[in-house]
C-alpha cells in the first residue's frame, strides 16, 4: 500500500485495491508507524472509549468550566429532548447535547480526545454516539469509522491546516465536523468518493468562520459551534447519502478553506482580538471571570 | 518531515481544555520532573506571554504542578494538582511576566528544589498540539523534546567524555538517532542529549556515572 497525500490519491488507492478509506487509512498506519493492525485497532478503541466517557460525563448537570462561562448546557438539551420531541429530531437533539457536554468536560479539566483540537473535541463523539445509539452500529464498526474520520483529518491537517490560530474556526471545527461527516457516510455504505464528497459539503458550509474566542478561552462561543458542527455534519452526510453531491471536489476546497484561513485577519483567528471576544459584554465577562488573577503572585 | 500518523488527528487523549496551555504545559513540568533525582519539595513557575495572560481560564497552573507530580497529560488527577501538592508537602508558587517581549508566547521557567536541596531550573515552550520543548537546563541553552527515549547528561567540559558516552551506548546495543552536546562555557558545566531508537536499559544510568566528570544523568522516557 503507498502512502496518499491528497484525496485524489486516497480515492485512487480506494479503486485499486476495492478497500474503504477506513481500512486504506489502518494500512497506511501499519506501514509508517510501530505497532501490529491489532495494536492500532486496540490503540483506536482505546480512544473511543474515553470519547464514549466524555459524553456521558458531559451530561452531568454539575460541570462548570474553568472559565465560569460554560456548565450544563449539554444536559439542558437532553432535558428537553426527554421531556418533548425534540424540533430538530432525535439524533441532531442527541449529538448536539453531546457535543456541549464534552466541550464542558473539557472546559471544567476533563479527559477528552483532541480530534482534531481540544476546542472542536465535542464533535466527532457527539455525531458518533447519537449515530451508534439511534442506530445500532458495533463499536468496531465505530472504531473502524474512527480511521475514515482520521483519513480526512490528516489530509486537512497535511493540506491545510486544523489550528484555529492557522485558519480560524472553519478550520478547526469545519475540520472535526469534516470528519464526522465524512465517517458517518461510510457506515451507512457511502463509496469513498461519497466520503470525500460529504467532507467537501462541510467545508463549504462552514467557510470563513472565525475564531473569536470570549478571553482567550476554549468555552464560548467554541461550546455552541461544536454543536452546529456536529448537526452540520449530519446535514451535509443526509445530503450526501440522498445522492447530494458538492460540486467542488474535495482536495480543492480543502485549498479554498485554507486560502480563506491565511486571510482572515490577526484580530479573528484565535487571538481573542476580534469578533464575539471582542463585544463589549465579553469584555465585561472577562473581567469578572476569565482573567480575574491576571498578573500578581498567586500561591 | 515526519509523517502524520492517524493518532496526531485523533488525539491526543488529554485533560482539557487546551493542548497547548494545558497539555503542552503540563509536558514542560514533565520533562522537569524527569530531570529530577528526587522527588520536589519547593518549585516556583514564572509563566511568560499567552501563558501568563490566560493561565486561569487553562488550568496551566495544575497542569504544570501535576506535571512536577510526574502525571501524564492524561491523568484525571490533573484537575485536584493543587490538594494532592498539599497532601504532600509540595509548596508551590506561580507567578507571571508580562513585560518580557522575546520569548515565545507560551514559555514558562520551573524552578525546582527536591528534598535534598538541589535546584533544577528549566525554561520551556509549549509549540502546538500538546507538544513541547525544553529551551534552557541550569542556564545553558539546549533542545529537548523527550518525543523519542532520551538521555540527558550533565557533565564537565573536558575531552574523552564524549567518547565515553558512546562507548556505553555502544556497549548497550542503543542506536543513536540525535547527539548533541551544550554548554555556556568552556572547561564548565555542559550538558549531552542523546536521543536514541528504541528503549534505554535503566543500567545505563549507573554505566554513565563510572567516570567523574559526568555529573548527573537522567532518561526521559514520555
Amino acid at each position: 500500500m503507498n502512502n496518499f497525500t491528497n484525496g485524489a490519491e486516497l480515492l485512487a488507492l480506494c479503486r485499486e485495491t476495492g478497500l474503504p478509506i477506513s481500512e486504506v487509512m489502518l494500512q497506511r498506519e501499519e506501514k509508517y508507524f510501530e505497532g501490529t493492525r491489532e495494536e492500532i485497532r486496540n490503540r483506536m478503541a482505546h480512544s473511543w472509549e474515553i470519547m464514549k466517557e466524555s459524553v456521558e460525563e458531559g451530561q452531568m448537570e454539575g460541570n462548570r468550566s474553568m472559565g465560569g462561562l460554560i456548565g450544563g448546557e449539554g444536559h439542558k438539551i437532553s432535558e428537553r429532548r426527554r421531556s418533548t420531541e425534540p424540533l430538530v429530531g432525535k439524533t441532531v437533539s442527541k449529538a448536539m447535547a453531546y457535543a456541549m457536554g464534552v466541550l464542558e468536560v473539557n472546559a471544567s479539566m476533563g479527559l477528552i480526545v483532541a480530534a482534531p483540537t481540544a476546542g472542536s473535541s465535542g464533535v466527532i463523539p457527539g455525531v458518533f454516539c447519537a449515530v451508534q445509539e439511534e442506530f445500532g452500529f458495533s463499536d468496531e464498526k465505530m472504531v473502524s469509522a474512527l480511521f475514515t474520520a482520521g483519513a480526512i483529518g490528516y489530509l486537512i491537517t497535511r493540506n491545510a491546516t486544523v489550528a484555529g490560530a492557522e485558519g480560524g474556526c472553519q478550520a478547526e471545527i469545519g475540520a472535526a465536523s469534516a470528519m464526522a461527516s465524512g465517517a458517518v457516510c461510510e457506515l451507512f455504505g457511502a463509496s469513498p468518493e461519497e466520503v470525500l464528497s460529504a467532507a467537501s459539503s462541510v467545508l463549504g458550509t462552514m467557510l470563513g468562520l472565525v475564531c473569536d474566542p470570549i478571553g482567550g478561552l476554549v468555552e464560548a462561543p467554541c461550546q455552541k459551534r461544536n454543536a452546529t458542527g456536529a448537526s452540520n455534519a449530519l446535514v451535509c452526510a443526509e445530503m450526501t447519502l440522498a445522492g447530494v453531491r458538492n460540486l467542488i471536489p474535495f482536495d480543492e476546497m480543502v485549498e479554498v478553506m485554507y486560502k480563506v484561513g491565511r486571510s482572515l485577519p490577526y484580530e479573528l483567528r484565535e487571538t481573542a482580538l476580534g469578533g464575539i471576544a471582542a463585544s463589549r459584554t465579553a469584555c465585561e465577562l472577562c473581567g469578572k471571570n476569565c482573567l480575574k488573577n491576571d498578573g500578581g503572585i498567586n500561591l | 518531515m515526519r509523517e502524520i500518523s492517524v493518532f496526531d488527528v485523533i488525539g491526543p487523549n488529554m485533560i482539557g481544555p487546551s493542548s497547548s496551555h494545558t497539555a503542552g504545559a503540563l509536558r514542560i513540568a514533565l520533562l522537569a520532573h524527569r530531570l529530577m533525582e528526587a522527588p520536589v519539595k519547593r518549585v516556583r513557575f514564572i509563566l511568560y506571554g499567552s501563558f501568563a495572560r490566560t493561565y486561569h481560564g487553562h488550568g496551566t497552573d495544575r497542569a504544570l504542578l501535576g506535571g512536577m507530580m510526574g502525571f501524564s497529560p492524561e491523568d484525571r488527577r490533573i484537575r485536584s494538582s493543587f490538594q494532592l501538592a498539599d497532601e504532600a508537602g509540595i509548596r508551590y508558587s506561580f507567578e507571571c511576566n508580562t513585560t518580557e517581549q522575546d520569548v515565545h508566547p507560551n514559555t514558562v521557567k520551573i524552578t525546582a528544589e527536591d528534598k535534598y536541596g538541589k535546584v533544577t531550573e528549566v525554561v520551556g515552550e509549549s509549540i502546538g498540539g500538546g507538544n513541547a520543548r525544553l529551551r534552557q537546563i541550569n542556564g545553558i541553552n539546549v533542545d529537548i523534546a523527550g518525543e523519542l527515549q532520551t538521555v540527558v547528561v550533565q557533565q564537565l567540559d573536558t575531552p574523552g567524555v564524549i567518547a565515553h558516552i558512546t562507548q556505553c551506548l555502544y556497549e548497550e546495543g542503543i542506536n543513536i538517532a540525535y547527539l548533541n552536546v551544550y554548554r555556556e562555557n568552556r572547561y564548565e558545566h555542559a550538558y549531552s542529549v542523546i536521543e536514541a531508537d528504541g528503549d534505554l536499559p535503566d543500567s545505563l544510568v549507573e554505566k554513565l556515572k563510572n567516570i567523574p566528570a559526568v555529573l548527573q544523568v537522567n532518561l526521559i522516557k514520555l
